[in-house]
């Protein structure tokens, strides 16, 4: 975080769920459409209490499943609203289909994630299947430490999707329970500021089939076909804009992390990559989410005993920062990346297989271990992370990894 | 929803552009096409249209081509009640806040019977029961023709589709058509009707009131479809008329739930003489021709007799005439 603070701010206890709700009330949405779910319900709850009382003008729609939940927020957005919905685990699943086709139609949505385990068996608690699983979906992906980035991404989330460079929807993950149903003081901006933050969506002006260059969105006075069918001969280019647009998002990210620097004293890394101690270090550890925190004290502390270790925090999972992570990873010795998710039969975690794509390309090539943790909500003791940096110091003297892949706290 | 009855001239349907625009690539003899055509017609101001996928969305939008005249979308198969709720509540919203034009929209959902029968049925009774105002038009060719002919809830029962084919040993689809307006119809709504291409009078007039009805309106349209039924293109309209006349497919609406039977059907109800049996409406049916067979014979006669009770079970529920 840093240190200027220019806007004054009040300070709320909000738990992460609560932040989030906090920061959507905030940006005059237009339609919320969602479904409840474990850990997200409060999100919609408060909302719910929003709506009620009068405090937002926003048309809330209890949709009867998160497929209709992200479909009616999808054509809101087509027509020009501000939309926000939030989910989770069996929640994401179901959306599915209908998060390509909001990618695909160019469709700024914020979406919070309450990060939860995926059934079979099934289990409420946190871990980042959910969101890990839907990387290819054309979504832009935040993850978050605290209660207080949750709020702070959010209010970004809407700048960044509704960039007419962007036009993406956008998913900030909040670590289920750990983040959305636990307390912290979380400092917000005053209404008019998170507004004239985010200011009001723009659209893009397109050309229509008919030669007329008009604001993308379904209106009666200049009719539109949105979400046709492209065959082979168009299909491919679509494909190829989005790509467009996440280089875009890259470098929006960092921008809006900075501006939003200037108005609330609090920046998140580059906005992308967030690195603790690291400059020196011999090791460090990659993590996703809020475990970042207690892997920072854990730095802290093993500093003080004279060891060289530092962390990463991948704030921003999708677009992938490729060269601000090769740059920050290069010459640490050896990296443990840390996953809250599997890749069944895929040789490590989802962010384990990013960490060594990035790498691939570097001059001098790391020790990559992957320690797959917290599965299903099993926590993770200061204890178990402090013998990752500990056995990834002993890689330095062995000169290899004992073993590639790791699982932490796991009964075998 | 006003009590007036909706008299479209045949010159006013006629001098009104259309806004479902030739050039599409629907087959020929394509009944829901017509059935489409007609629909956009009997729109009355500033629409916004949302489909679901299949065939009328496949061969309308292929892009960079269109044959909407108006602003549609298309997101899903399963999404065309979800889109209009999302699409009102936009309208809604931004009005209030003074974001748009301070006007009303009419919003029409259009599905085909897998989108609406189906797939699509969650979302349709979810988004009803939230009490949008749209309307959702169903337009039934009782089957998914689009990926080539296979049953769905609203195939009837005898119909031969590529996955209930005629075999040896099964006659065809087993299972009786899903009584989809009754569903609908069940949820309370101001506005349910049927419709069929043919009675286009008929069609418009209920299109135009359930736009009127401020809420939820359904009307399911029958559309053969003539690659699915294996039947003369040249005789889609004819089919979509003796199914009315075989009292396979009643025509009524049902106006704060009270129905009526619309006047094609009501003939057939004042002169039962008049109706005629399945079997001129079966005939030339590709899917059916199994039916005429000699072993078949029990079962076409149940279908009769099927047809004849559900028809009764609808006079009872219908008010007086």
């Amino acid at each position: 975080m840093g240190t200027t603070k220019k806007t004054k701010q009040e300070t709320m206890a909000l738990s992460g769920d609560e932040a989030v709700a906090y920061a959507a009330k905030q940006s005059d949405v237009d339609v919320v459409a969602a479904y409840p779910i474990t850990p997200q319900t409060i999100i919609v709850e408060k909302f719910s209490e929003y709506v009620a009382n009068g405090e937002v003008q926003t048309e809330f729609v209890c949709t009867e499943s998160e497929h209709s939940a992200l479909a009616t927020c999808l054509a809101a957005s087509a027509t020009g609203a501000r939309t926000f919905t939030a989910s989770a685990s069996a929640g994401l699943a179901l959306m599915h289909e209908m998060l390509f086709v909001a990618s695909g139609c160019r469709t700024p949505i914020v979406m919070a994630i309450a990060n939860r385990a995926l059934s079979a068996p099934l289990n409420i608690h946190g871990d980042q299947s959910d969101s890990m699983a839907e990387r290819d979906s054309g979504w832009i992906q935040l993850y978050v430490e605290n209660a207080q980035e949750a709020y702070d991404s959010v209010i970004q989330a809407f700048k960044i999707a509704e960039d007419t460079n962007v036009m993406l929807p956008v998913i900030v993950g909040l670590d289920g329970f750990t983040l959305s149903h636990t307390l912290e003081n979380v400092e917000v901006l005053p209404d008019e500021t998170v507004l004239d933050f985010i200011g009001k969506r723009e659209l893009p002006n397109v050309l229509t089939h008919e030669g007329k260059t008009v604001p993308f969105k379904l209106d009666p006075d200049t009719p539109m076909t949105m979400g046709p069918i492209a065959l082979p001969n168009y299909y491919f280019e679509f494909k190829r804009q989005q790509e467009e647009a996440m280089k875009n998002a890259l470098k929006l990210i960092k921008e809006v992390n900075s501006k939003y620097a200037r108005v609330s004293g609090r920046s998140y890394g580059d906005g992308l990559i967030e690195c603790y101690r690291l400059e020196d270090a011999d090791v460090a550890t990659v993590c996703v989410g809020s475990t970042a925190g207690t892997m920072k004290e854990t730095v802290d502390e093993m500093r003080q005993e004279g060891f060289k270790v530092g962390l990463l925090r991948l704030r921003t999972f999708r677009p992938l920062p490729v060269e601000e992570l090769r740059s920050a990873l290069e010459n640490v010795k050896a990296i443990g990346v840390m996953d809250k998710s599997m890749s069944f039969g895929g040789e490590g975690g989802a962010v384990f297989h990013e960490i060594r794509h990035v790498i691939y390309d570097a001059e001098k090539h790391p020790q990559i271990i992957d320690y797959i943790y917290g599965l299903g909500g099993r926590d993770s003791s200061p204890r178990e992370l402090r013998r990752v940096y500990e056995d990834l110091l002993s890689t330095l003297n062995v000169g290899h990894a004992k073993k590639k892949i790791n699982y932490i706290g796991l009964r075998e | 929803m006003t009590s007036q009855e909706w008299k479209f001239t045949n010159k006013e349907i006629a001098d009104k552009p259309d806004l479902f625009l030739s050039g599409h690539r629907a087959c020929a003899g394509c009944a829901p096409a017509t059935a489409l055509r007609l629909i956009m017609k009997a729109t009355r101001g500033p629409t916004i249209v949302t489909e679901a996928t299949g065939c009328m969305e496949v061969v309308s939008s292929i892009y960079p081509y269109t044959s909407w005249g108006l602003p549609w979308l298309h997101t899903a198969f399963e999404t065309a009640a979800a889109n209009a709720s999302g699409i009102e509540a936009a309208l809604k919203i931004l009005r209030k806040k003074g974001k748009i034009q301070d006007r009303h929209v009419d919003v029409i959902a259009l599905a085909g019977d897998g989108g609406t029968y189906d797939i699509g049925l969650q979302a349709l009774s979810g988004a009803v029961e939230r009490g949008h105002d749209f309307l959702f038009v169903l337009y039934d060719n009782e089957g998914y023709m689009n990926t080539g002919i296979q049953r769905s809830g609203g195939t009837p029962k005898g119909a031969a589709t590529t996955t209930s084919p005629a075999g040896t040993v099964v006659p065809g689809k087993l299972e009786r058509k899903k009584p989809i307006s009754e569903i609908m119809l069940a949820h309370e709504i101001e506005y349910v009707a049927t419709a069929s291409t043919y009675y286009w009078r008929d069609l418009v007039s209920k299109v135009r009131k359930g736009l009127e009805v401020e809420g939820p309106a359904f009307l399911h349209v029958f559309a053969p479809c003539p690659r699915g039924w294996r039947t003369d293109p040249a005789k889609s309209i004819e089919y979509s008329k003796l199914a009315v006349e075989t009292c396979v497919f009643p025509v009524w609406e049902a106006i704060k739930g009270k129905r009526q039977l619309s006047i094609p059907s009501k003939m057939f109800a004042l002169a039962p003489q008049k109706k005629k049996p399945i079997t001129e409406y079966l005939q030339g049916q590709g899917r059916f021709r199994h039916l005429f067979a000699p072993k078949n014979a029990e079962l076409l006669a149940e279908m009769q007799l099927t047809t004849d009770e559900r028809w009764a079970q609808l006079l009872k529920k219908c008010e007086p005439i």
